[in-house]
């Protein structure tokens, strides 16, 4: 009992920090409709820098508590610098393309990160004052997290004083309903904007900066409190302050309780406590129905006959992979055939982002899926190659089936959260439950039968399959069903009155972006010879997300080129520097700021300028 | 005080205002006429800066505005309501009115909250209601004193009847002779003859995204081929 509620204390102390990041990020998306992946860049920074300030700074209270506060103005300005020299720039951009970019900024800060501190842990003093602890039902609590526990209230109430007693707050809070009509009473967006980042920004900053004499300070701070912070500010409601307030309380308890009873499953928990609160709340707990963001979208271009100059590029390309690789080494036909893979699996979520008008944070889900069943069925069923590469696109699309009737009811970043938070279960199956899946040691030995063993067959066999598989998703995108779909993304409403059912195609739509991907996921997992959890995690889906934004969303050429780009680049990029995270980030934010409609809609774009479009 | 010439916007590829000019002297109203899809929203917006202008000069006392942003062209006193109404309907009324506030330029009575319920009296009565409980009549008479608030000495009213019952519409037409009197300028849209009737002084008439008539409202009402040809459905 006494354990419990000391558990359920410290509980409380992480949703105090949980809140200070959710609160940023959940004002920010209120007003600038930005899904900010980079606000845990601000966090770990808020951490990084505390340690400096404080340890540099001469010890006692001033020296602390001065030095927690100067981190978390500093990460304020840091915002501004972000928004003012980036976002800015991009607000009217499509949604996922915002994501891109604050992700390119996420990959930047992690290794400026690491040139400024270092790759150890950091310790930091702990708070002067707050050295001890308190005896609560016989047992010693820190008086620390006490403190932490009093922050988040007390932050709580001041944002709403702040909110709702100032001018500056009503403004905010117009905004966050209709921002144009706030610009046309008189209101400078722009300033506005930026007050309201600055405040995030420090937020998060302050949330890092005081971890510091709990945890020690390391580079994998910023992707971790991210997801739990997207957890949070979905399960609450986006924009919704009281709302991201009580989705902390929840997630901090579930993490902290969760732990005494099912230690292996917390992870899962989350994610599970997540997509019930979105099946059942589809805006979440306190949120309402977000009016779109982007004023004058531009409406896609009708899919036309493929330019001719791309048909023979392609056709080139498509000779090129076939006549080249006999005189290929080992290690170039293996980034051939991954490759080729990749593409495959790039394209099988432009099915569902592009003609579908859906975002898929989650996709590497039925990837690693794929992956899976066919190692599974190679190491204890012992079932040859071809027996494991059709298992995986059926056990993928059954997947795909299953998370998708739920994931298919939500829109926009709900959706996408939803795919993440199926994604993480997936993925935390995968790696906790490690009697059948090897856990973090992974699957080996998933080697190809002996006929296919040869590297240059494997590739061509590879090539075979991808190349069919995405013609077909050439064909169903041309097909009366990609019609449908197409018009289910562009009017659900309009759609449904002409008899198409919307739920029903997109469904569909998603289970065969599933299969395609696990086909994908079951080629990568005889290539390399083993599969790990991190074919599904977080990072994976991520990849795809940006193969397809890279290349563009708008044909199917976009993710095959962005696949051969992203891959290339990063395969170049590590084996030239060690900072390709500083490289591949800078490259992204290039791209998002000079080709908003990545390269293949350049290309278009440039393409039809000369030539006269359709 | 207000002058367009040759104004022209677009969205997309699709032409929306060909070629607009029209004026609107100090102490005036005058109203934008049309059917349905003439050009009469895109004409006000395009004005504020929230349809950018693709051609054409607008010129609001004697400073060009064309292609600036909207909250600038608010600062220089051109106020704006919507035809959606666009209530902020998580603030209350006085929550509505203070985000529309800005100080008032020299020489100018200010509006203020007080002189605003004296103009609509039901929306005194309601001061710390949401704007989302309040009834379509309240909400348009909420996002016209929101614009006065900002001090304009000109408002764009967009089809201020559209969707009112005709008790309501009579008390809007009282309203705006009131602020007529008190020496404001307004440009308004609407399809309703007999409520423009009662308020304006001149009409502009617009088919396509062009002029094709103006004169005095008297002049108007006197030619019923011209009405035909324009206005009837």
């Amino acid at each position: 009992m006494e354990t419990l509620v000391l558990q359920a204390l410290s509980g409380l102390a992480s949703a105090s920090s949980l809140f200070l990041v959710a609160s940023g990020l959940t004002v920010i998306f209120g007003v600038s409709r930005i899904v900010n992946f980079a606000h845990g860049s601000f966090y770990m920074l808020g951490a990084y820098l505390a340690w400096s300030l404080v340890t540099a700074l001469p010890r006692g209270h001033l020296g602390f508590w001065g030095g927690i506060l100067a981190a978390a103005l500093g990460v304020g300005l840091i915002g501004i610098a972000i928004e003012t020299l980036l976002l800015r720039r991009i607000y009217r951009a499509p949604e996922l393309f915002q994501l891109l970019a604050t992700f390119g900024v996420v990959l930047i800060v992690q290794d400026l990160a690491l040139l400024l501190w270092g790759a150890q842990d950091l310790l930091g003093p702990r708070a002067p004052g707050l050295r001890g602890g308190t005896m609560i039902l016989g047992l010693r609590f820190p008086d620390y997290e006490l403190f932490l526990i009093a922050v988040g209230p007390v932050v709580l109430l001041l944002l709403h004083l702040l909110f709702h007693r100032t001018r500056w707050g009503m403004l905010v809070r117009a905004a966050t309903q209709d921002r144009e009509m706030v610009g046309a009473l008189g209101v400078n967006q722009r300033m506005l904007f930026t007050s309201v980042f600055f405040l995030g920004a420090c937020l998060a900053g302050l949330g890092g900066a005081l971890q510091l004499p709990r945890e020690s300070v390391n580079l994998g701070m910023d992707l971790a409190i991210i997801v739990e912070a997207f957890v949070v500010v979905v399960v609450g409601g986006l924009g919704s302050l009281m709302g991201a307030a009580l989705a902390a309380l929840l997630i901090g308890e579930l993490h902290a309780l969760g732990i005494l009873v099912l230690p292996k499953i917390t992870l899962v928990l989350v994610f599970l406590v997540m997509a019930v609160v979105l099946v059942m709340r589809p805006h979440g707990l306190l949120g309402r129905a977000q009016a779109p963001a982007a004023a004058g979208a531009a409406a896609e271009p009708a899919i036309g006959a493929t330019p001719r100059p791309l048909v023979w590029l392609g056709l080139a390309a498509l000779l090129a992979a076939l006549a080249l690789p006999p005189f290929a080494g080992d290690y170039a036909l293996s980034v051939l055939t991954e490759i080729a893979i990749l593409i495959l699996f790039a394209a099988s979520l432009h099915l569902i982002m592009g003609p579908g008008g859906m975002a898929s944070f989650g996709h590497a889900a039925y990837f690693g899926l794929g992956a899976y069943s066919a190692a599974l069925a190679a190491k204890w069923l012992l079932a040859p190659m071809a027996i494991g590469l059709a298992l995986a696109p059926v056990a993928a699309g059954l997947g795909g089936l299953l998370f998708g009737w739920f994931c298919v009811r939500l829109s926009g970043v709900y959706a996408a959260m939803l795919t993440l938070a199926f994604a993480q279960i997936a993925w935390s199956v995968a790696f906790q439950w490690s009697e059948v899946t090897g856990g973090d040691n992974g699957i080996l030995g998933v080697w190809p039968d002996a006929w296919a063993a040869p590297r240059l067959v494997y590739y061509y066999l590879t090539l075979g399959l991808c190349l069919a598989a995405t013609l077909l998703l050439r064909r169903v995108i041309r097909a009366p069903f990609g019609y449908a779909l197409r018009a289910q993304r562009d009017s659900a409403l309009r759609a449904e009155t002409i008899g198409i059912d919307a739920f029903a195609i997109r469904w569909r739509a998603f289970a065969l972006a599933a299969v395609m991907a696990g086909l994908a996921g079951g080629l990568f997992a005889y290539a390399k010879g083993s599969v790990f959890p991190t074919y599904l995690g977080i990072p994976r889906s991520v990849d795809a997300l940006l193969m397809v934004l890279l290349g563009g969303v708008q044909t199917l050429s976009g993710p095959i080129l962005g696949a051969i780009a992203y891959t290339g680049l990063q395969e170049q990029l590590m084996r030239l520097t060690d900072l390709w995270r500083l490289m591949l980030g800078t490259t992204i934010l290039l791209l998002v700021l000079f080709f908003p409609q990545g390269l293949a809609g350049a290309a278009r774009a440039r393409w039809e300028g000369r030539h006269g479009g359709a | 005080m207000l002058e367009v010439s040759g104004l022209a916007a677009q969205y997309g590829r699709a032409q929306i205002l060909a070629e607009v000019g029209l004026t609107v002297a100090a102490g005036e109203v005058v109203v934008l006429l049309g059917r349905n899809g003439a050009g009469k929203s895109t004409t006000l917006k395009a004005i504020m800066g929230l349809v950018p202008p693709s051609a054409g000069r607008i010129r609001f006392r004697g400073q060009e505005i064309a292609g600036r942003p909207p909250f600038e062209i608010a600062r220089l006193g051109l106020g704006y309501v919507p035809e959606e109404r666009r209530i902020f309907s998580e603030l209350t009324v006085m929550e509505n009115l203070e985000v529309g506030r800005r100080p008032a330029p020299p020489g100018q009575q200010a509006w203020t909250p007080e002189r605003l319920f004296a103009l609509f009296p039901s929306l005194g009565a309601m001061r710390h209601r949401p704007g989302g409980r309040m009834s379509g009549g309240e909400q348009q008479m909420l996002t016209i004193a929101r614009t006065l608030m900002g001090q304009p000495r000109l408002v764009l009213l967009d089809e201020p009847s559209e969707g009112l019952a005709p008790v309501v519409v009579e008390r809007m037409a009282e309203a705006i002779l009131a602020l007529k009197a008190e020496g404001l300028s307004i440009l308004l849209s609407e399809q309703n003859l007999h409520f423009a009737r009662a308020v304006s002084d001149r009409a502009t008439i617009i088919e396509k995204g062009r002029i094709r008539w103006e004169g005095g409202m008297a002049a108007l009402m006197a030619d019923a081929g011209i009405r035909e040809q324009y206005l009837s459905v």
